[in-house]
């Protein structure tokens, strides 16, 4: 850790995650992950999906909704790492890789809304 | 235990309990503290979900349909259903720590806990109900 003048910023991320994930997730899970999937709705037809998560506003939307919760992930999963596991000694590592990914997680959600665009399909022959 | 190694002098030896690497299990208080941290992985598997859905949906109309039909693999549909739980988990103990962290004042009073929570509750429905709206249909 060392920095500890991050905290309260790390902790602002962490809250503003936690509150777009409890507002938020359960009902995207319910749709995507259930609902859709088990037939109990029709999912929306892909241009109606396209269209939606091509407009301004749900683009700023799908981009807090991926970026902030990742830090509350982040932040939580580190201190269970930290406290749970009692493996001090990796506590570096572990904020890395808990930050990295958030970060990476963050920069991903942004190329991908990002290149929904119309004007850029071909940036979209990304693989893997 | 700072200082240099070359002289010690004598003391006993540090009292320390030993904690269990499963002390979460010791109580269901904390286990509960320790599943609700766990929930934490569940929201990052959803932005993982996410991530995927848009880079379906930026590929195509074929991506989008694959990406329907392997949804619905019952592998992913008992992870959903395990999220789902743990994300409900997660949603309902926020909403209730909120009036702990936010002791709100109007006119020197304090707004008691069950109304700040009461107002979490119809946010709540109120997000899930215009992002079904947004979705499904409308």
């Amino acid at each position: 850790m060392g920095k500890r003048s991050n905290e309260p910023f790390l902790w602002g991320l962490f809250s503003a995650g936690g509150v777009v994930a409890a507002l938020l997730m359960p009902i995207h899970l319910l749709l995507f992950g259930l609902a859709f999937p088990l037939g109990w709705l029709d999912p929306p037809a892909y241009e109606r999906a396209l269209a939606v998560a091509r407009h301004p506003l749900a683009r700023i939307y799908l981009f807090v909704f991926c970026a902030a919760p990742l830090f509350h992930w982040a932040h939580r999963f580190r201190f269970t790492l930290y406290d749970g596991l009692q493996i001090k000694h990796l506590n570096d590592l572990i904020f890395v890789f808990c930050y990295g990914g958030a970060i990476g997680g963050t920069v991903l959600a942004g190329y991908l809304l990002w290149t929904l665009s119309e004007l850029l399909p071909w940036l979209l022959a990304w693989q893997i | 235990m700072r200082g240099s190694p070359a002289y010690t002098p004598y003391h006993p030896r540090w009292h320390r309990r030993k904690v269990s690497t499963y002390w979460w299990l010791e109580r269901w208080a904390y286990l509960r503290f320790v599943l609700r941290e766990l929930s934490s992985v569940f929201v990052a598997w959803l932005v993982v979900l996410t991530l995927l859905q848009l880079r379906a949906l930026g590929r195509g109309p074929e991506a989008w349909a694959d990406f329907q039909v392997w949804l619905k693999s019952p592998l992913l549909v008992a992870l959903n259903v395990v999220s789902f739980l743990f994300v409900v988990f997660h949603a309902v103990t926020w909403v209730n720590l909120t009036p702990r962290a936010l002791a709100v004042r109007v006119g020197g009073r304090r707004i008691p806990d069950w109304l700040i929570a009461g107002f979490n509750y119809a946010a709540w429905a109120a997000a899930s109900a215009f992002v079904t709206w947004v979705v499904v249909g409308g």
